[in-house]
């Protein structure tokens, strides 16, 4: 539903829980901005996204983009399954540079034959 | 909105839809030249198709998919329309609302699985129609490529290569490309995706809503370029859609890069890095645009030109409906059915907790809050009307259902069924078309089966070789009656009473007169029936039909003249909520008569009073009329009052008189069930609470009047035969 803010030893981690979707985007993006505002690296932490969408996604660009321009580290970790899907599907996986768990093409062809 | 709400409306919408499409089917089938009903079968295809993409319903994606390309084909004209389509088609319809059936199934996977092969056969059935090449979904992955070949320098790849810029309104209208990118990714295989997301501006003015997306996409598989835009049919709005076929000229890349809104140099190199061009390729295209521009113009501008009248029309075609669709939103309004029950249940008490404040005021006897109880009492009736009015359906929608039953039963039987339907704007309450259906149903299939002879025998009777069974509904003094008729053989007036004979439940050499035939049928395990059909026959029939209307608080009667048809009745309530109510009171209780049957009411008189405990009837006016004293019916202790009061009630054309202690008037009432203790009672259908806080029963006025019609009968017929 919403994400949380964590500041540990000069880091900033953003917990995303539950969906991250245009129903939430409005209400997301001030938090994310906000967590890159603050100062040192940012974590954001996708293992409880339950929903993403495109507009989720767009905010994961818009915070990869906004941390470019500054000059700082942004980490994605954690990609929960459902996320992981929409960053695979817009081939996006490598554009934010983290490792995920499980690798794309084994990935890729499950997710497909469980379609069939 | 959540997404179990959209999965609703997309549910409840698509089954209009198939509605809608198989009441088009069966015109189609009287009429196969009509132009109307054919784009009425694609557009609701079409736009299951859409919605079911929308929300990545993808096995209905597929399955209308493969519909869309035959209904095409007859809309042009390609294939020609004959009773074996239509019944493919009706079929495909099924199939879609048992796909549809899956997504409210609990265990869906599983309910998948049962009706898998239904499907693949229909599907093998739809691509059997189409003229070759076969349909994607069903053809093997190397199948021919349809793709028009101009000029000589084309790209090495085999891809296609499609371009998507999103537009911004895109995620705010509901749409989200992954559902598209996902469904494309079932009809092929997507080889290369690159996002671009250049027009996302400065954080600041980023609107989290807006789409600021582009993909530009590989994609190889045995499609044609139709399949592909059909794809992307519902972003074509709002999105700058581009495709380009496998070993395309160079120049069209070259376009493309033109036509893109990001930086030149970098989408070509985007190109060459996806694999769509080769580097030479690349180098080659921007040569021959630079020095070759007027040669290539004519052609290139020819060749935009015809796409763009395709994109064009597609586009208007589009925004027309949208704007069909927008005027039919803005006049009607979807409203979940439990708040309405929320509403009318409220206005119950509403109903109630004024009758309590009209009588409050009547005991203080002041002026003042008497009328202004008066006035807000008219308010809450008015309320309750319209309150009531909102449920109000027509049955059309119900009859025109039997459309389509009439049409497969008729077939299996063997008989041509020509089904009319009168009075379909006759509107009933919401609730009651749904208790209505199962009976209806039965009534219909019996007559298909039962009423309506074979054409020969039809042909020896002098009848037109097509059966006719009209549906009619009418409002009739707070009731709607429903008619089903046929123009068959009649009741076998000498087949019912052998089989009843024979059954034991009326003694050989009785001859009953009509009424009691008709009773007769109604019992349950009564079937005449020679042999067994799987329609009907099986005695679990009629009496399940009675059974019904009766818990409706409806009755059901029939109309029979041998050799030249049937006629059952339905009468039912308005609605199953509120009812106008004839306060009386027997004793010190009060019961409720529904005051739409209610004829007239008359002070028993003195010498009347002493016959009728027992003659039973009086002398109404030169009519007898039955009586029925509802102290003695309900067991009331005590003896009469004074003076008694007969309310003369009719009921479906037959009057009795109720004897009471005294009238209370008119009434509104909620009626509130009785518990399930009380449900077997007889004579009573519910109660209500008054404004005082008393109970009041409500009389169960047709099986009363019933009761009291059979007494009189029964007395009348000891009497007659006592001298013999």
């Amino acid at each position: 539903m919403a994400i949380t803010l964590e500041t540990t030893s000069g880091r900033c981690r953003a917990i995303v829980r539950g969906n991250m979707t245009i129903y939430e985007a409005a209400a997301d993006k001030p938090v994310l901005l906000d967590a890159l505002a603050k100062p040192g690296d940012v974590e954001i932490d996708l293992s409880a996204v339950s929903e993403m969408d495109t507009a989720g996604l767009q905010l994961l660009i818009l915070a990869e983009r906004e941390s470019l321009k500054a000059g700082k580290r942004l980490s994605i970790v954690g990609h929960s399954e459902s996320s992981l899907d929409v960053l695979d599907r817009y081939n996006l996986v490598s554009y934010f540079g983290d490792p995920v768990v499980i690798t794309r093409p084994e990935r890729r062809k499950s997710s497909r034959r469980s379609r069939r | 909105m959540s997404m179990a709400i959209v999965q609703q409306t997309y549910i409840v919408e698509s089954r209009e839809l198939l509605r809608d499409m198989e009441s088009a089917l069966l015109r189609l089938e009287k009429a196969p030249q009509d132009a109307e009903a054919i784009t009425a079968v694609f557009r609701a295809a079409h736009t299951i198709k859409g919605s079911s993409g929308a929300v990545n319903f993808d096995a209905i994606v597929a399955f209308t998919h493969a519909m869309e390309g035959v209904l095409e084909q007859i809309r042009s004209g390609r294939i020609a329309i004959d009773g074996k389509l239509i019944a493919m088609l009706l079929a495909c319809g099924d199939h879609v609302s048992a796909l549809l059936d899956c997504l409210a199934a609990d265990d869906r996977n599983a309910a998948f699985a049962r009706i898998r092969g239904k499907g693949e056969n229909l599907l093998k059935d739809l691509g059997a129609r189409l003229p070759a090449p076969p349909l994607p979904a069903v053809a093997p992955r190397e199948a021919e490529v349809e793709v028009e070949r101009i000029g000589s320098a084309t790209v090495a790849s085999g891809d296609w290569h499609i371009s998507l810029r999103f537009g911004r309104n895109l995620l705010k209208n509901g749409l989200d490309p992954l559902s598209f990118i996902r469904y494309l990714a079932t009809l092929g295989k997507i080889s290369q995706v690159t996002t671009v997301f250049d027009a996302m501006p400065d954080a600041a003015v980023m609107d989290p809503e807006s789409c600021y997306l582009g993909m530009e996409l590989d994609f190889n598989g045995a499609v044609t370029k139709d399949t592909i835009e059909d794809v992307f049919e519902y972003l074509r709005e709002d999105c700058a859609i581009r495709i380009l076929p496998p070993h395309s000229r160079i120049s069209d890349y070259v376009d493309l890069i033109n036509a893109l809104p990001e930086d030149k140099v970098r989408l070509g190199e985007l190109l060459v890095k996806s694999g769509a061009l080769t580097r030479r390729e690349l180098d080659a295209g921007l040569r021959i645009q630079a020095e070759g521009a007027k040669r290539k113009l004519g052609e290139i501008l020819v060749g935009q030109g015809a796409v763009q009248d395709e994109l064009v029309t597609a586009a208007l075609e589009k925004q027309d409906l949208a704007k069909k669709n927008r005027a039919i939103e803005s006049s009607f309004m979807r409203v979940r059915a439990d708040k309405l029950d929320e509403l009318i249940t409220l206005v119950g008490e509403l109903v109630i907790a004024s009758a309590g404040t009209a009588l409050a005021a009547q005991r203080a006897s002041d002026g003042d809050t008497i009328e202004a109880a008066s006035t807000m009492a008219q308010m809450v009736e008015e309320v309750r009307d319209r309150a009531l009015k909102l449920r109000m359906v027509p049955i059309g929608e119900t009859f025109t259902r039997f459309t389509r039953l009439a049409r497969d039963l008729g077939g299996e039987l063997g008989k041509q069924i020509e089904l009319a339907l009168t009075g379909t704007e006759t509107e009933l309450d919401k609730s009651m078309v749904e208790k209505i259906a199962d009976p209806l149903l039965h009534l219909v299939r019996n007559a298909i089966d039962h009423g309506i002879e074979p054409a020969g025998l039809r042909r020896e009777r002098g009848k037109p070789a097509a059966g006719r069974l009209q549906l009619n509904a009418y409002h009739d003094s707070g009731s709607i009656v429903i008619e089903v008729s046929d123009d068959g053989g009649g009741l076998d007036r000498k087949r019912i009473l052998e089989r009843a004979v024979e059954r034991g439940m009326i003694a050989a050499g009785h001859t009953p007169g009509d009424e009691e035939i008709h009773r007769l049928i109604m019992q349950s395990g009564f079937s005449t029936a020679r042999t067994l059909s799987n329609i009907s026959g099986r005695g679990v029939g009629m009496d399940v039909v009675r059974r019904n209307i009766e818990s409706l608080r409806g009755t059901l009667s029939i109309d029979s003249a041998e050799g030249q048809g049937t006629t059952f009745t339905m009468r039912l309530p308005l609605t199953l909520a509120i009812i106008e109510g004839f306060l009386v009171g027997v004793d010190r209780s009060s019961y409720v008569v529904p005051l739409e049957m209610v004829v007239e009411c008359l002070e028993l008189s003195a010498e009347d009073r002493a016959r009728i405990s027992e003659s039973g009837y009086i002398n109404l006016r030169g009519e007898v009329l039955p009586l029925l004293r509802l102290r003695e019916v309900f067991e009331v202790q005590g003896e009469p009052g004074r003076r008694e009061n007969i309310v003369v009630v009719n009921y479906a054309g037959r009057r009795a008189g109720f004897v009471v202690d005294t009238l209370l008037g008119e009434f509104q009432t909620v009626i509130k069930p009785l518990g399930r203790l009380f449900e077997r009672l007889s004579g009573i259908s519910g109660s209500t609470i008054l404004g005082n806080g008393e109970v009041a029963l409500i009389l169960d006025a047709p099986a009363l009047v019933q009761r009291a019609v059979g007494a009189e009968a029964a007395r009348r017929f000891s009497k007659s035969e006592e001298p013999l």
